[in-house]
């Protein structure tokens, strides 16, 4: 395999809420390479600063300090023009789908806004439907019955397939997927999990998958980071990082999830500390 | 074969709805559970696992409302009893009950131990303070909970902690069986391995007898449970074995949702994830056959006619759909 | 929005509240198509004529037709109504200070009683240690007694200007009916009239409606301020924040009370009118509202709903109003009633203290009250003219509190029972 080229690459991050001794490092200087066309996990428990590094990653919340270069170039989203370059280039699906639409409109909204920030915003109305259409089928539903729809009248993994048609419409660089599969079922999590995958096959985006299930990380990703305190604790290509741990954390981690074909040891932990 | 602990026959329970329709959320249900085994429930959401662990308890509040069907808890029939007498001397003494997001229900001014006291003089006033001290201490000690805990507030713990201490709980007058649902998937893996355990110690020890446990998560159901029992659109659709039924499904409900388990472990790479297409059936007008057959990658015609029943195979499993064991097998072979 | 709205009027919280404040719109509206009197005109000439209907005494003689009815109470209530049982111990008091024995005066007897008084009541005769009001009092009583037992009928007279003298016109027996229908001028005043001889009632009607109207302008500024300042703190953040936070601080250390007393007394006497009293109000009660709708913008303001339209490339003027403000329409409505309410409760406490609005133009609630303060309606007893205020008042203020009582349990699911 050729060396693939940097898509988005953190030097030094760090994240510090509050002030003082109240001081908290949600992210402590931490260093990654995501390359272009891979899909990498986060890994880490609740609390571990991986919901803060998303957002830093998405700009929506500034660094503390470190930088972030995107293709190679420092990224400079200080004014909202520059901010709205850069979101054409890196988009999120988030955890709650119920809580990730606005419930005043319709579906075509979120559609066309998508269209718009492509700059379709002129395009005649017939062709902005076609490329709907096109995105919901992606996802393997019908736009002919989604149009007029309030988000209230979905299930949650339709909701979560429309959030990655609107990926679809959008064509970043990069998509930051964050736990976007812990509020729905077992059954529609395939779904959205092999949608995912098409995605990045078809337009060879870059997927960073922030989550804490460490079995689910295994399945999708090239690439597992896993996230402690605020640290990148361990790191390398997901069968490395699952299947011959090197660090106590790691290993605690995986231990502690249960599995159906090994023996889940209860032994390791003592209920009498804590 | 052990002494049978619950044994529910028929039950079938529905919700009103504000607009006055009826949601038959637990449709003739029947399972038995014997001294010391485990039974899980498994199933999408939306399924009415839940609504099947508030039923059991037989104690109805709007919108639930009982229909048909009885529960009974070592030989005694709760269903007909009033709700006051059930209330009284059936939960908490018979049956324990532990809600998905059970640490949050402990009110945040008072100590741990105003907490049980309450518990137990809601049962019976004339324990005094000193003995349910004495009992809560024994038995946090044998449960692995620092006495400590006793004097905190809800606040000075940790999830996990009070999770354990919610479960330590709802055992202290020793029911005969214990509802868990969701007991632990607010928590991180390691505190959802010390529930685990805690469970596992309460039957060892013999506060509960039985269990049944409700979660979404199957590789956790398939560590914890002896029995598992599938759960679709109200009804059963497959019992059996916690083995048999992970690694060897027969309903092709059970065998999509045994297909998409995820674990840590070599060859998942390989695996392809089965997914389920479409929703489950609204339970306000259920469809008259088969409640699965719209969903079903095997579907047929005569699917959809009639009611489908419970059909009982070897091993004492059972599975709801028209086609023979063997069919399914060949059917699940040829993809 | 449909379904929404459907659950509002479902709940019974609501309705109740929704009816009664209709009610009281719907007579702010109409009345004064029936009665199109101007509510501060002087009718009365005299203060606090009591509740009821006042026929013209003039008309009434010289309605067109006298009905004869032998009516067989009619001279016992003329009596009852004359002499009570005040009266006849006020002519015992009298009889026994001229030297009458008490064994000869039977109170309850009341041709024996009127014959004593007749044979022994002397104007001109003077009492020692009584004092002039009484004397006076007694004159007005024998007048009163005049002819209170006479069969005769009243002889009207007018004078002819030729001969000077009076002639006959008409008599006028006890007999005599008018139809009420045909007297030329009636009035009811069902709430008689305040101490300047207006109709309390007509009056109150005025009142209402402009206490209301005090009350909308109040409570839109009062929310249009709140709303603007919170969305921005919550939703701007940082500086801002820290800034209007600052603000919003000083106004709730400083009672907003005393606040609206120095102003109302600074604006001066004849700029108050009520929609100056009404911006003075709104412009010192924004405080909560702000508060309120800060700590729900700031809990709206993580939402992913929120953080998806930043990434759509939305600014900030768009997600205030597309992202968040619907979120927090029913909140706003909800702080806008009870903002209404408060504002009419302020305007009644400014004008009882004699801040309220420039008098003699418009009445208000606060104004009736502060009139029938001043003029010791409450001391004298003339309750027609501060109770039905007050109703009024609380009337006003129970529905919008029982509405926005309403709304909260249909949009704030934990508080549904």
């Amino acid at each position: 395999m050729t060396e693939k080229k940097s898509c988005l690459k953190g030097v030094g991050l760090t994240k510090v809420f509050g002030l003082g001794r109240n001081k908290n490092m949600a992210v402590d200087h931490v260093d990654f390479d995501f390359a272009e066309g891979e899909i990498v996990s986060i890994v880490g428990e609740s609390g571990s600063g991986k919901t803060t590094l998303a957002k830093m990653l998405l700009g929506l919340i500034n660094t503390t300090e470190g930088d972030i270069y995107f293709q190679g170039k420092k990224r400079d989203i200080r004014s909202h023009k520059a901010k709205k370059e850069y979101w054409t280039n890196i988009q999120a699906i988030f955890q709650d789908p119920f809580s990730s639409y606005n419930i005043f409109n319709k579906i075509d909204t979120l559609f066309l806004d998508c269209i718009n920030m492509r700059g379709g915003k002129k395009l005649p109305y017939e062709k902005k439907v076609e490329m709907m259409t096109e995105a919901c089928s992606f996802v393997n539903l019908k736009f002919a019955e989604l149009t007029n729809k309030y988000p209230f009248e979905l299930s949650g993994g339709q909701m979560q397939r429309l959030m990655i048609a609107r990926i679809f419409l959008l064509q970043p660089k990069i998509l930051l997927a964050d736990e976007p599969t812990s509020m729905i079922d077992a059954c529609s999590r395939a779904t959205i999990l092999d949608m995912l995958m098409k995605l990045r096959n078809d337009t060879g985006m870059t997927i960073i998958f922030i989550t804490h299930d460490i079995g689910l990380a295994y399945f999708v990703s090239d690439k597992v980071f896993i996230m402690e305190r605020g640290k990148f604790v361990e790191s390398g290509t997901a069968d490395e990082v699952i299947l011959r741990p090197k660090e106590a954390y790691t290993k605690r981690l995986l231990n502690d999830v249960p599995k159906i074909h090994e023996e889940w040891d209860l032994s390791t932990v003592d209920i009498k500390v804590n | 074969m052990g002494k049978v602990i619950l044994e529910v026959n028929e039950l079938t329970t529905k919700y009103i709805t504000r607009f006055n329709e009826d949601v038959y959320a637990v449709d003739h249900v029947s399972l038995k559970v014997e001294e010391g085994k485990s039974l899980g429930i498994a199933g999408e959401s939306g399924c009415g696992k839940s609504t099947l662990a508030l039923s059991l308890m037989g104690y109805y509040f709007a919108p639930l409302h009982y229909t048909s069907g009885e529960i009974i808890i070592d030989g005694q029939n709760i269903t007909g009893m009033h709700p006051d007498t059930v209330r009284k001397s059936i939960l908490g003494n018979e049956i324990a009950y532990i809600p998905q997001a059970a640490m949050n229900a402990l009110n945040p001014t008072q100590k741990i131990i105003n907490f049980i006291e309450d518990v137990v003089q809601a049962h019976d006033p004339k324990v005094s303070k000193k003995e349910i001290y004495e009992l809560a201490r024994e038995r946090f000690e044998v449960l692995g909970l620092p006495k400590e805990v006793l004097q905190r507030y809800p606040v000075e713990l940790s999830g996990g902690m009070k999770q354990r201490t919610v479960i330590a709980t709802s055992v202290i007058l020793e029911p005969k069986i214990l509802i868990a649902d969701e007991p632990s998937s607010a928590l991180d893996v390691t505190s959802q391995k010390m529930v685990i355990k805690m469970l596992r110690y309460m039957m060892e020890k013999g506060y509960v007898k039985a269990m049944i446990f409700i979660t979404h998560e199957l590789p956790l159901l398939y560590n914890v449970t002896d029995d598992i029992m599938v759960m679709y659109a109200g009804q059963i659709v497959e019992k059996g074995a916690s083995k048999q039924t992970v690694f060897d499904p027969i309903h092709p409900y059970a065998k999509g949702l045994m297909g998409s388990i995820i674990v840590p472990e070599s060859g998942l790479k390989d695996t392809k994830l089965t997914a389920i297409p479409g929703t489950p059936p609204n339970l306000k007008n259920p469809p008259e056959g088969c409640r699965f057959a719209e969903r079903c990658k095997y579907v047929q015609p005569e699917c959809k006619r009639f009611p489908v029943d419970m059909k009982y195979v070897e091993g004492d499993r059972s599975y709801r759909c028209i086609f023979t064991e063997e069919y399914l097998r060949k059917a699940y072979q040829n993809d | 929005m449909k379904h929404t709205l459907q659950q509002v009027f479902r709940s019974s919280k609501f309705v109740t509240g929704f009816c009664i404040f209709a009610a009281i719109l719907m007579v702010v509206i109409f009345y004064p198509l029936f009665v199109p009197n101007p509510p501060l005109e002087i009718i009365a000439q005299g203060s606090f004529f009591p509740p009821g209907t006042y026929v013209s005494t003039y008309d009434t003689v010289f309605s067109s037709k006298a009905y004869t009815l032998n009516l067989t109470d009619a001279a016992t209530k003329r009596i009852a109504a004359k002499l009570g049982d005040q009266e006849r111990n006020d002519i015992k008091e009298y009889l026994m200070l001229v030297g009458v024995p008490e064994d000869q005066i039977d109170s309850t007897n009341t041709i024996l009683l009127l014959d004593l008084w007749e044979k022994n009541y002397d104007p001109t005769k003077k009492i020692s240690g009584m004092i002039f009001s009484k004397v006076r009092y007694f004159e007005r009583l024998n007048k009163s007694l005049d002819g209170l037992l006479s069969e005769e009928g009243l002889i009207l007279a007018s004078p002819n200007i030729d001969t000077g003298t009076l002639e006959q016109v008409g008599i006028i027996n006890l007999s005599d009916y008018v139809n009420i229908k045909e007297v030329a001028s009636v009035r009811t005043l069902p709430l008689g009239t305040d101490n300047f001889g207006r109709d309390v009632l007509t009056q109150l009607v005025k009142a209402t409606s402009v206490s209301l109207m005090i009350g909308l302008i109040a409570g839109l500024i009062a929310t249009f301020i709140g709303l603007v300042l919170g969305l921005l703190s919550g939703y701007v953040g940082g500086m801002l924040d820290d800034i209007i936070m600052f603000i919003t601080n000083l106004f709730t250390v400083i009672p907003s009370f005393v606040l609206l007393i120095l102003i109302s007394y600074s604006v001066g006497q004849e700029h108050r009118g009520a929609v100056m009293v009404a911006a003075v109000i709104g412009f010192t009660s924004w405080v909560w509202t702000t508060r309120a709708v800060r700590s729900q913008v700031i809990s709206l303001r993580n939402r992913d709903h929120v953080n998806l339209s930043k990434l759509s490339g939305h600014s900030i003027g768009y997600i205030i109003t597309h992202d968040i403000l619907p979120y927090i329409a029913s909140y706003v409505v909800m702080a806008l009633i009870l903002q209404i309410s408060s504002a009419i409760l302020a305007e009644a406490s400014l004008s009882i203290l004699g801040l309220g609005p420039k008098t003699s133009e418009v009445p208000t609630l606060g104004l009736m009250m502060n009139w029938a303060m001043i003029y010791q309606a409450q001391i004298l007893g003339k309750w027609w003219a501060y109770f039905p205020v007050l109703l009024v008042i609380a009337m006003i203020t129970f529905s919008m509190n029982l509405m926005n009582t309403g709304l909260d349990q249909v949009f704030n699911p934990a508080l549904r029972d």
